[in-house]
C-alpha cells in the first residue's frame, strides 16, 4: 500500500511509472492473479493481433472472458506484441471474444495498457477507425458485466476501443488520457519538451480522473510502483476486480446496460 | 469551353475577394457567384471546398425546415485547460463569437425531399470540429430525438477528431456518441453517416464510421491517424491517394462517394428504401 506520508508525484513522475519497462503486464497478471487461463486467438477474418489478447480466465473462482493489450518484456517480445499498440485485427478479436463471454453468460474483465491503436498504414487499410468505433457501439449494449482495469497506458482511442465498462478501475500509477503528453506538447506548446505542463494539464492521473468521475476507483500500488511488487499488485487487482464482479452480477442485464449508458452519458455534462 | 477551364492564371490585377473565389486545391480563380452557385465544388478541378454548418443544412434540407435544436448546450471546459498561448475557455468563447455556433455540431430537425429527419452537421469553423463534451451531448440529444420521434438520424461529419483541451472528457464522448447511436439502431431506425473533409482521429473512430450506410464526399479526408504521425512509424512516404475517400471506399469502409450536388437527392432515396 502507498506511504501516506510519500510525496506526492508530479503527473510527468507518474508517465514514468506507468510506462516503466519492468511494470507488470498482462502477461504478469494472468499468471499471478488467473487460477486457469485458455488463450482464444483470431479474429476470424484477417489474423491474430499479438498486442492485444484474451481467452477464458478463471479469477478467484469465477469464470469470466479476459481481453487486453499485450506489451512485451525485452525487445523481442516487444516486437512481436507491437510495443501494445493493437491493430484492427486486435480490436475485432476483442469483439468476438466479448461476443463469446454474452452468449456463455461470463462477464468481460478488460485489461488497458497501450500507447495507442498501431499508427500504421496497414491498420488503416483494414478499418483501425471502424474496428475502434465498431466495439464502442457494440460494448455500450453488450448484455454481459464488463469491469475494466487502466493498468499501465490508457492511450487515447487505443484503449478506449476495450475500455467501455460498467466499472471502469485504474491502478494509482496508471495513466489515460486522450494523447500523449509529448504528442498534445508538440501541438498545443508547439515543443515536444513541454511534455511535464502537457501532462498535467491534460488531467490524467487516476486521481484527477476519479475527480472528473471518468473512473470508478483507484487500485493501490506498493510503495515505489507497481514493478517493485508485482505479486501484492496482482493481488489488489484481484481483490478489486472480484468485488466489482460480485456487484455487477447481481444487476439484472437489463438494468446494467441502461447504466452503462447513463454512465457514459454523465461524462461531460455539466 | 468555359472560362474557367482554361489553365489557372491570375487576372492582371489582383481580384478583390468580393469578386473572386480561389480554389484552394487547384488555384483557379472562380467568380463568387459561380462558386455559390456550385456549393462551393470547382468547377475546373471538383475540388469540395469545405461548407459551414449553416451552409450544409442549406444544402440537404427543405428550404424552411430546419429547427435547430439544443442550441443552449454549448462547450464545457472540464478541465479548466490552458496551454501556452491562453486559456481554452477564452479560445471556445472567441469561437462562439466568430462562428456564432454554440458546438462543434448543429442539430435539429428538418425534412429532406418531405422525410422527416434528425439531423447534426459539424462544423470544422468550430475548433476544427473537435469532438468536445457539448458536441457529444448535442448528438446524444439529436440520438434521443430521432428515437421519441421515430425519424432516421443522419450526422454529417467535418472534424480533426478529439478535442485535446478537454482531455479524457474529449474521449469518453465517442464511447457517449457511439452509445447513443446504438440505441438508434436498436430502435429500428436508419442512421446514416456522411463524411466530408476531414474526418479523422476520434470522430472518425466513432460516430462517423458506425452509419447503415456511410457516404462520403469525394476525395474527402478519411482516417484514423495522422499522414505524418504514420510516415513517422512506418519510415515511409505514404501515396497521394491514402486516407482519401476514394482509398476508403475501395478498402470497404464507405458504400458510396456523392457529390455535393446529388446528395440531397441520394439521402432521400436511401430513406425510401428504408421505408420513409
Ligand atoms: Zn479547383
Amino acid at each position: 500500500m502507498a506511504k501516506k506520508t510519500e510525496k506526492k508525484l508530479a503527473a510527468w513522475d507518474i508517465v514514468q511509472i506507468a510506462r516503466h519497462a519492468e511494470r507488470p503486464n498482462i502477461t504478469d497478471y494472468i499468471r499471478l492473479l488467473c487460477d486457469d487461463f485458455v488463450e482464444l486467438h483470431g479474429d476470424r477474418l484477417f489474423g491474430d493481433d499479438r498486442g492485444l489478447i484474451g481467452g477464458f480466465a478463471t479469477i478467484g473462482g469465477r469464470r469470466v472472458v479476459l481481453i487486453g493489450h499485450r506489451k512485451g518484456r525485452g525487445v523481442d517480445e516487444n516486437i512481436e506484441a507491437n510495443f501494445g499498440m493493437a491493430s484492427p485485427e486486435g480490436y475485432r478479436k476483442a469483439m468476438r471474444l466479448m461476443r463469446l463471454a454474452e452468449k456463455y453468460g461470463l462477464p468481460v474483465v478488460s485489461f488497458v495498457d497501450t500507447p495507442g491503436a498501431y499508427p500504421g498504414s496497414e491498420a488503416e487499410a483494414r478499418g483501425q477507425a471502424e474496428a475502434i468505433a465498431h466495439n464502442l457501439e457494440f460494448m455500450a449494449t453488450l448484455k454481459t458485466p464488463i469491469v475494466v482495469v487502466v493498468t499501465g497506458e490508457g492511450g487515447s482511442g487505443g484503449a478506449l476501443g476495450i475500455a467501455v465498462g460498467d466499472r471502469i478501475l485504474m491502478l494509482q500509477n496508471a495513466v489515460y488520457s486522450v494523447i500523449s503528453p509529448e504528442g498534445c506538447a508538440s501541438i498545443l506548446w508547439r515543443d515536444g519538451s513541454k511534455a511535464p505542463q502537457a501532462a498535467d494539464a491534460l488531467k490524467i492521473t487516476a486521481e484527477s480522473l476519479k475527480g472528473l468521475g471518468i473512473i470508478d476507483a483507484i487500485v493501490p500500488e506498493p510503495a515505489g510502483g507497481a514493478h517493485a511488487d508485482p505479486a501484492a499488485t496482482a493481488a489488489a487487482v484481484k481483490k478489486a476486480v472480484l468485488a466489482c464482479l460480485e456487484a455487477l452480477c447481481a444487476v439484472p442485464l437489463k438494468s446494467l446496460v441502461a447504466q452503462r449508458y447513463d454512465k457514459f452519458c454523465a461524462m461531460g455534462c455539466r | 469551353m468555359s472560362w474557367f477551364e482554361k489553365p489557372a492564371e491570375a487576372p492582371a490585377r489582383v481580384p478583390t475577394d468580393a469578386i473572386w473565389a480561389v480554389c484552394p486545391s487547384c488555384k483557379a480563380y472562380v467568380a463568387k457567384e459561380a462558386w455559390r452557385a456550385a456549393d462551393k465544388v470547382c468547377p475546373r478541378c471538383n475540388h469540395h471546398e469545405r461548407l459551414n454548418c449553416r451552409e450544409r443544412v442549406a444544402l440537404l434540407t427543405d428550404a424552411g425546415s430546419f429547427k435547430e435544436l439544443n442550441a443552449e448546450v454549448s462547450f464545457n471546459d472540464p478541465l479548466s485547460f490552458s496551454d501556452s498561448s491562453g486559456a481554452y475557455a477564452d479560445k471556445a468563447k472567441a469561437t462562439v463569437a466568430k462562428t456564432g455556433e454554440g458546438e462543434s455540431i448543429l442539430t435539429g430537425t428538418a425534412t429532406v425531399e418531405k422525410i422527416a429527419v434528425v439531423l447534426g452537421v459539424m462544423d470544422f469553423k468550430f475548433l476544427g470540429g473537435s469532438l468536445g463534451s457539448g458536441t457529444g451531448e448535442r448528438i446524444r440529444l439529436a440520438a434521443e430525438k430521432a428515437i421519441a420521434l421515430k425519424r432516421p438520424l443522419i450526422i454529417v461529419s467535418a472534424s480533426g477528431g478529439a478535442r485535446m483541451h478537454e482531455g479524457i472528457v474529449s474521449l469518453m464522448q465517442m464511447a457517449k456518441t457511439c452509445a447513443a447511436i446504438a440505441r438508434v439502431k436498436e430502435a429500428g431506425l436508419p442512421y446514416l453517416s456522411i463524411l466530408t473533409d476531414p474526418t479523422t482521429g476520434g470522430v472518425s473512430a466513432s460516430y462517423a464510421m458506425v452509419g447503415d450506410l456511410n457516404i462520403a464526399e469525394p476525395k474527402a479526408l478519411i482516417g484514423f491517424a495522422g499522414r505524418r504521425v504514420i510516415e513517422q512509424t512506418i519510415k515511409q512516404k505514404l501515396p497521394d491517394d491514402f486516407q482519401t475517400a476514394e482509398y476508403t471506399l475501395a478498402h470497404g469502409f464507405v458504400d458510396h462517394i456523392v457529390p455535393r450536388k446529388e446528395l440531397k437527392a441520394f439521402l432521400a432515396n436511401v430513406l425510401r428504401y428504408a421505408g420513409y
